[in-house]
């Protein structure tokens, strides 16, 4: 086949390059140049699509010995998912910008770019498994549980993943790092990303207050709607937070409040104790399918509400378009704007059924 | 392998590579600095200034007027920057800089430099459809405060487009005001005449890479009674205005490739331009939509040709550019996109918009540029390529990019 390699330097997509190449696959390396104005050096350990990055790329395919390519995605991926991230904030939920990254960039315009210049598939560095079962595709999680990247993922559908290769879903990272020095890949012990790749400092918050400018509003005690602090705008939260909250006056019981719920029109950021984070049934909007099947109703699964942790049993039916997910008991710091991903009850529960954007809970 | 970006870089000469790697490879010969004061130092100095000498009478300059730098960048850097402070020095009113708006970045950027840090004010002359700067244009702008013009830079010949400035005409312009006017050189030494006193250029740059002389070697001609503050600062040499150790064999075989170039630019001329209006010819004949840029290339600019001869580009419309290099590169031909930035991103290149072209064409674009080693088989090979290759890339259309159109428009 011919791949496209999508490449950002690290050691994880330079691995699932190399191993294409070992499998015989005609392998073209690509850089996506995400940032109109790339650093020019790393900041910190946690940037990544500077100058360096796409050097160390490069390095990489001169190693592999494959063409490699600069491709300029920034616009795209400025409107896609920085604006699309910054919109989320102030409209007072919580977004994942690397779901968003997969879903609009590397599987949907660089694959199509790839598939009309007559590439077969584009192949990335990401912890997933990926298999096709009676024809159809199946996702499943990482065989590296503290990297799995199968919630971030879930949002492809068929189309997608049929055109997609995922060569480290069965590795755990140590042993790909362990790979990257066998194979001589200078970037073997470069450190893990982190985080947002577009906000290198990690500071989320001064990130949006840039964008967004201070839009204050009133930290409001939930049971009693007493005001109990000021903040710079409610996109500096995200439901289930507990600190950073700014709050002076400590609770009447002395216990730790989070935040319930964000109210972009108001401003009102509403706080309260840890039980009435509890969420039971989840409303979540445009369902997707990996394998092209929608779930039966009541069907048994596991849902996971974020990117690391957050899972619970449950069970799902499609209800008007909408997912419908209750959670055996509950689970806490529900965000509206992330991904509920379902997962297949069985032995594993390792088998993406589905994914959908969380719009309500209760 | 189809080499097509002769314009990027042309493969040494024969007779470059041969004084270069026989002073290279003699120890005796390569064992002397040119400025030190024994046997080997003078003879070190003597093949310097039989250099010079060679570089002077191929280009119509005194020896004394040939100053070697690293290549084009340096020479163009020390060139803006050198005469702007030197000519600030002497009247402070004068920090005014004329540059033409399809400059390389060498001189673009050195000029933005002199805006940002030393206070200089910078006018970019206007091209029109071809990417030539008209007479008119400069003389409006030098007419608005002449005593306040440090220096105007104008190219001799575009490397992207190929267009011939009318350099001679510009230089006139200046010198009847007692302005300085520097031309970069580097596409149009040994592709058209250059006669650097005939022209009436002050400075005037030139590197090896692009005629068949190595890579890190290049030239600035400066006129005898132009000044020009150094940029570096050391030994010294060459008239005190380019301080460090001079590199004998890569000036040597600067020397030896100026020398070739010029000598047999008439009829190298003439078989590059019968072999770019094939290719043009060919293009045209696949795809009937494409657009060439720059001057068609059939008329003269003072008895010279008004396109440079090894320079075909193209717009293709509805293509990506990288698609287009990607593809051709999978089937064994190298052209160019244009411009590069650090990163290797393909940006619209500011030489088509100042032509006001569309962002979304100048990103459809490609250059392809012959040069020494270039035959009729090279032609034959993007003739056969061309066609299923803009077809493909048509396919993957502009898919990364039709929004950023969108926002350049609403700006």
């Amino acid at each position: 086949m011919r791949v496209l390699a999508a490449m950002s330097g690290g050691v994880d997509s330079a691995v699932a390059a190399a191993r294409a190449v070992d499998a015989g696959h005609d392998v073209t390396g690509v850089h996506l140049a995400l940032s109109a104005k790339p650093g020019t050096l790393r900041t910190g350990a946690r940037g990544c699509c500077t100058v360096e990055d796409a050097h160390d790329a490069r390095r990489v395919a001169d190693i592999l010995g494959i063409p490699f390519y600069v491709w300029d995605f920034a616009e795209r991926f400025t409107e896609d998912v920085v604006d699309d991230f910054v919109a989320e904030y102030a409209a007072g939920r919580t977004p994942n910008p690397c779901l968003k990254c997969n879903e609009r960039i590397k599987f949907a315009a660089l694959l199509d770019k790839a598939i009309a210049l007559g590439f077969d598939a584009v192949a990335t560095g990401h912890y997933a498994r990926l298999s096709l079962v009676d024809g159809q595709p199946e996702l499943r999680r990482s065989a590296d549980d503290g990297k799995d990247q199968s919630y971030v993922l879930a949002t492809l559908r068929p189309d997608q993943l049929r055109h997609a290769m995922f060569p480290l879903g069965g590795s755990v990272k140590p042993a790909v790092r362990e790979e990257a020095a066998e194979r001589g890949l200078m970037i073997a012990e470069k450190p893990d990303s982190h985080d947002i790749c577009f906000i290198p400092d990690g500071d989320t918050r001064a990130f949006l207050t840039k964008h967004l400018g201070e839009r204050p509003g009133s930290l409001v005690d939930d049971e009693t709607g007493a005001v109990l602090g000021a903040h710079a705008g409610v996109h500096g939260f995200t439901v289930g937070q507990r600190h950073g909250l700014g709050l002076r006056v400590p609770a009447a019981d002395g216990r730790p409040r989070y935040v319930l719920s964000l109210e972009p029109v108001s401003g009102n950021v509403r706080v309260g104790t840890a039980e009435k984070l509890g969420v039971r049934e989840i409303v979540a909007t445009a369902p997707t399918w990996p394998s092209g099947a929608e779930i039966a109703a009541g069907t048994r699964c596991v849902a996971q509400v974020r990117a690391h942790g957050g899972t619970a049993p449950a069970e799902a039916s499609v209800v008007d378009g909408k997912l419908v997910v209750r959670i055996d008991g509950e689970l806490r710091g529900v965000a509206p704007g992330q991904a509920v991903v379902l997962y297949r009850e069985d032995a594993g529960g390792d088998v993406v059924l589905g994914s959908a954007t969380i719009t309500a809970t209760s | 392998m189809t080499y097509l970006d002769h314009a990027a870089t042309t493969p040494m000469l024969p007779e470059a590579a041969a004084a270069m790697t026989a002073l290279l490879t003699d120890a005796r010969a390569a064992r002397g600095n040119a400025s030190s004061l024994h046997t080997s130092g003078r003879r070190a100095r003597r093949l310097i200034e039989e250099a010079r000498e060679d570089i002077a009478a191929a280009l119509g300059a005194r020896p004394s007027e040939v100053i070697f730098t690293a290549g084009g960048t340096e020479s163009d850097n020390l060139a803006i920057k050198g005469i702007f402070w030197a000519r600030r020095a002497a009247d402070p009113r004068r920090k005014r800089l004329l540059v033409s708006s399809v400059e390389h970045h060498a001189v673009l950027d050195a000029a933005e430099w002199l805006v940002e840090h030393e206070g200089a004010d910078l006018t970019l002359l206007e091209v029109d459809a071809f990417g030539r700067v008209h007479d008119d244009t400069l003389r409006a702008a030098i007419a608005e405060d002449p005593a306040s013009v440090a220096l105007v830079s104008v190219m001799w010949a575009n490397n992207e487009v190929g267009t011939v400035n009318p350099v001679k005409e510009l230089a006139k312009t200046c010198a009847e005001q007692g302005i300085p006017f520097h031309t970069d050189a580097v596409q149009a030494v040994g592709a058209i005449p250059v006669d650097f006193t005939g022209s009436g250029a002050s400075a005037l740059t030139l590197t090896g890479h692009k005629l068949g002389g190595p890579f890190g070697a290049g030239v600035l001609l400066l006129g005898r009674d132009v000044a020009c503050t150094p940029v570096s600062h050391g030994g010294g040499q060459e008239r005190e205005v380019r301080s460090g150790t001079l590199d004998v064999p890569a000036i040597v075989a600067l020397a030896a490739a100026v020398r070739h170039a010029v000598d047999h630019r008439p009829e190298e001329a003439e078989r590059l331009a019968g072999l770019r209006d094939e290719l043009v010819a060919a293009v045209r004949a696949v795809v009937p939509d494409v657009v060439l840029n720059g001057d068609p290339g059939q008329s003269d600019v003072y008895d010279a040709p008004s396109r440079l001869p090894g320079n075909a580009h193209f717009t293709f419309p509805g293509c990506a550019g990288d698609s287009l290099l990607m593809l051709l590169d999978a089937r064994g031909i190298e052209c160019s996109t244009g411009s590069a930035c650090t990163a290797g991103v393909a940006q619209p290149s500011h030489v088509l918009l100042a032509m006001d072209v569309e962002p979304d064409q100048a990103r459809s674009s490609l250059r392809f540029s012959l040069g020494h080693t270039s035959t009729r088989a090279d032609v034959t090979a993007l003739a056969d390529a061309i066609g299923p290759v803009v077809e493909r890339a048509r396919s993957a259309g502009l898919v990364n990019m039709r929004r950023a159109a969108t926002r350049v428009e609403i700006l």
